[in-house]
C-alpha cells in the first residue's frame, strides 16, 4: 500500500507568559491510501495540536514547529509556501472540528459557506458551485437542500450542522480527511447516524480518514488501525484488532480497564489510573507515564523509552518490552 | 445482592415543570410553554442509586432539579423523608435543603472563583450551623477534604489552581459537608478525563456505602450508568417512558426508543462492534415546546403504528419492577 502521509519527528510548542508548553514531543506516523487511522488520547495529549501543526494552522507566535517533516503525496507540507498550502488545505486534505456550534460562521448563509471551497480551490460560478452544494447536502442525508441553502447556522441541530460541515469538507473531493473528535459534542443516537454516515462517504469518495477521538468505544467500529498518545508523545501504535485484544502499553490497558462496558454486567470496581497528566509546562524526562504506572522501574525516571515493535504492525514504547527481548 | 426495595426516601408524583416562552418589548406575555417535565413519577429507595438517562434537552437535569425544589414544579408532588419540597418554608425548607444536596455537572462554573476551598467547603457548616465554634468547623473542612483524597494542605488555595477531578472533590466535600441523605449528581464526570472518570465514580460508590446516600444520578454516558446504578429510568422529551432494573433494562430493554439508545453507544471491542446491529434513529428530537401528539416518540419509532400517534400510552407495569410507557412492546 502507498503512503498518502508520513509525519516524522513532529515537535511543537507554545511560548506563553508561564513558560513553555510542550505539546507535541517528537512523534512520527504514517498514514496510507484509503486507511481510517484513529488517534486516541485525553484533552491536553497532542492530538489536535500535531494534526493542526501538519495543517499550518498553529498560529506561530505563540506556536513554534521546533522540528518536523510531513511528506503528503510527496511535498512536504511543513516547508510549503502559504500560497501552495492553501491549494491543499481544504481541497486535498479537509478537517471536520470537534464543535459545529462555533466552526459555522453564524452571520452567513449554509449555502454561502459549503459554496466557498467550491468557488475557491474549483473556480466555479455561484449559480453552478449552488448545484454541487445542494448535491453534497443530500449527500449528508439534508432533506429540502434546495430549501436549506439559504438557511443560517442558527436553523439547524448540532447533527445537522456537522452534517454541513461533512458537506463542506467532502466539497473538493478530499484525498484525506481529518476529523477532529466530530461526534464528541453530539448525543448517542446522532453520533451514530454521523459514523454511518462518515464510513459510507468513506468508501464513496475513496478517502483516508484520521479520525481524532478520547473515545475507545467509537474507535472501535471505525478505524483500522489505531495510535495512543500520552502527554505529547506516541506511546502504542497498532491495528485496531491487536489494540484491543492485546493491549500493550501500560497507559492502554488502564485506560481500557478503567471503561464501563454496556454490553457487560458489572465488576466489582473500576481500575482507575491514580494521579493526573503530567504538566506540559515542564520538560519532559523519562517516561512521561512513569508517575502513574504500576509497573514503573527506576529506568522509566530518567529514560524515555522509544517505540519499538512488539509484534508484526504493533509498536509500543515501555521499557518492559525492551527488557525482555535484552 | 441488592435488597429488596422497602422505604422510599424520594417519592415523586406526576411532576410537572413548565418554562413560560414570553414574548413583547414592554408588556411581556406568555406565548407558550417549554414542556420540559411533563408528568414524571418515580420513587427512589434508600441507599440505591437511579440513574436518569435520556439524551441532551430531553428535561433530566430540570427534573433532578425540580425534584430538589430549585425550580418551583409546575404540578405534581416531591416527597424527600416525608418533607414536601413544594409547600416547605422556613425550618422545613432548612432541614430539607440540609439532607438534600446536589453535585454539578461543571466543576468550573461550579465552585466561586473568589472563595478558597475552606470558604466553599464550610459554607454548608455555617448555612445550617453544623459547628459550634472556628476551630470545629476547620477541622471538620480538614475531614471532608481528606474523605474526597484532598490533603489539608489546600484548604485556602483557590479553586483555579485545581485540575477538573480535583475540583469535582472539592464539590463533592461541600455536598457533604451537610451529611444529607440524598444526593442529586448531575453529570458528575462528564467533564472529566477517562482515566479521571473512574477516580470519581469510585469515590462516589465509596462514600455511598459509607454513610448510606442515595443517589439520583443524571447522565448521558450509558456505559457508566451501567456501572454505577441499581435502577435505570430513560427520559425522553419530558416523559419517563421506561424505567427497570440495571441489568433487566440493558439486557432486554423493551421500549424501541430504549433499543435504539443502548444499541448506538460504542463498545470498546471492534470484534464485538462490527457484529451489533445498530438502530439508527432517524432526525433529530423534536422541540419540547410542541411535543408530537400521542406518544412523544412515534416520529422516530421504527415500530410505530397509526394507534401511537394519537393515544398516549399509559405508563404499566409489564413485570415486576419493569415500567414502561409503550402501546405496541410487549
Amino acid at each position: 500500500m502507498t503512503k498518502l502521509l508520513e509525519v516524522n519527528d513532529l515537535c511543537t510548542r507554545f511560548h506563553i507568559p508561564e513558560g513553555i508548553v510542550y505539546a507535541v514531543n517528537g512523534i512520527s506516523f504514517h498514514l496510507d491510501e484509503g486507511e481510517t487511522l484513529a488517534v486516541v488520547g485525553e484533552s491536553g495529549c497532542g492530538k489536535s495540536v500535531s494534526m493542526m501543526s501538519i495543517l499550518g494552522l498553529i498560529p506561530i507566535p505563540p506556536g513554534e514547529i521546533v522540528s518536523g517533516q510531513a511528506i503528503f503525496n510527496n511535498r512536504d507540507l511543513m516547508h510549503l509556501p502559504e500560497s501552495e498550502f492553501e491549494q491543499i488545505r481544504g481541497k486535498e486534505i479537509a478537517m471536520v472540528f470537534q464543535d459545529p456550534m462555533t466552526s459555522l460562521n453564524p452571520v452567513l448563509t449554509i449555502g454561502r459557506q459549503i459554496t466557498e471551497p467550491l468557488r475557491t480551490h474549483l473556480g466555479m460560478e455561484q449559480e453552478q458551485a449552488n448545484k454541487s452544494a445542494i448535491q453534497l447536502l443530500e449527500q449528508v442525508g439534508i432533506s429540502d437542500a434546495n430549501q436549506r441553502l439559504g438557511a443560517y447556522p442558527h436553523q439547524f441541530s448540532g447533527g445537522m450542522r456537522q452534517r454541513v460541515m461533512l458537506a463542506m469538507a467532502l466539497a473538493c473531493g478530499p484525498s484525506l480527511l481529518i476529523a477532529d473528535e466530530p461526534t464528541t459534542a453530539l448525543d448517542v443516537t446522532i453520533q451514530a447516524q454521523i459514523m454511518e454516515l462518515v464510513l459510507s462517504l468513506r468508501s464513496q469518495f475513496n478517502m483516508s480518514i484520521i479520525w481524532i477521538t478520547h473515545d475507545l468505544g467509537v474507535v472501535a467500529g471505525l478505524a483500522d488501525r489505531v495510535i495512543v498518545m500520552y502527554a505529547g508523545y506516541i506511546v502504542e501504535e497498532a491495528s485496531v484488532d491487536d489494540l484491543y485484544t492485546n493491549p500493550n502499553h501500560p497507559y492502554t490497558r488502564a485506560l481500557l480497564d478503567a471503561l464501563p462496558r454496556v454490553d457487560q454486567r458489572r465488576g466489582e470496581r473500576l481500575n482507575s489510573i491514580p494521579g493526573a497528566p503530567p504538566s506540559l509546562l515542564v520538560e519532559p524526562s523519562g517516561c512521561p507515564f512513569a508517575p502513574r504506572c504500576i509497573h514503573v522501574m527506576d529506568r522509566c525516571r530518567v529514560d524515555n523509552p522509544s517505540l519499538v515493535l512488539v509484534t508484526p504492525g504493533h509498536q509500543s514504547a515501555c521499557w518492559l518490552n525492551q527488557q525482555e527481548a535484552s | 445482592m441488592i435488597d429488596v426495595p422497602s422505604v422510599s426516601i424520594v417519592k415523586v408524583n406526576n411532576l410537572y415543570k413548565h418554562f413560560p416562552l414570553q414574548s413583547g418589548l414592554f408588556i411581556r406575555h406568555k406565548v407558550r410553554n417549554v414542556r420540559a417535565v411533563d408528568g414524571i413519577s418515580l420513587e427512589i429507595t434508600r441507599g440505591e442509586t437511579l440513574g436518569l438517562v435520556g439524551e441532551s434537552g430531553c428535561g433530566k437535569t430540570t427534573a433532578g432539579r425540580t425534584i430538589l425544589g430549585l425550580y418551583p414544579p409546575t404540578g405534581g408532588s416531591v416527597l424527600i423523608n416525608d418533607l414536601d419540597v413544594k409547600t416547605a418554608r422556613g425550618e422545613t425548607l432548612l432541614e430539607l435543603r440540609r439532607i438534600t444536596q446536589m453535585i454539578f455537572q461543571d466543576p468550573y462554573a461550579s465552585l466561586n472563583p473568589r472563595w478558597t476551598v475552606n470558604a466553599i467547603v464550610s459554607e454548608p457548616l455555617r448555612v445550617h450551623k453544623l459547628c459550634k465554634t472556628e476551630q470545629e468547623r476547620s477541622q471538620r473542612v480538614v475531614e471532608l477534604l481528606n474523605l474526597v483524597g484532598l490533603s489539608a494542605r489546600v484548604v485556602n488555595r483557590f479553586p483555579h489552581e485545581f485540575s477538573g477531578g480535583q475540583r469535582q472533590r472539592i464539590g463533592i466535600a461541600r455536598a457533604l459537608a451537610s451529611q444529607p441523605n440524598f444526593v442529586v449528581c448531575d453529570e458528575p464526570i462528564s467533564a472529566l478525563d477517562v482515566s479521571i472518570q473512574a477516580q470519581v465514580v469510585n469515590l462516589l460508590e465509596d462514600l455511598q456505602d459509607q454513610f448510606n446516600l442515595t443517589y439520583l444520578f443524571i447522565a448521558h454516558d450509558l456505559s457508566m450508568v451501567r456501572h454505577i446504578c441499581d435502577r435505570v429510568a430513560v427520559m425522553y422529551l419530558g416523559v419517563i417512558v421506561e424505567l427497570g432494573t440495571r441489568d433487566d433494562l440493558y439486557e432486554t430493554p423493551l421500549h424501541p426508543y430504549t433499543q435504539a439508545l443502548l444499541s448506538a453507544v460504542p463498545i470498546p471491542d471492534p470484534k464485538k462492534d462490527r457484529l451489533r446491529k445498530r438502530i439508527i434513529l432517524a432526525g433529530d428530537v423534536p422541540s419540547p415546546v410542541n411535543p408530537p401528539s400521542g406518544c412523544r416518540f412515534h416520529p422516530r419509532c421504527p415500530m410505530a403504528v397509526d394507534r401511537c400517534k394519537v393515544d398516549q400510552p399509559i405508563w404499566r407495569e409489564i413485570r415486576p419492577g419493569h415500567w414502561i410507557a409503550c402501546h405496541e412492546a410487549i
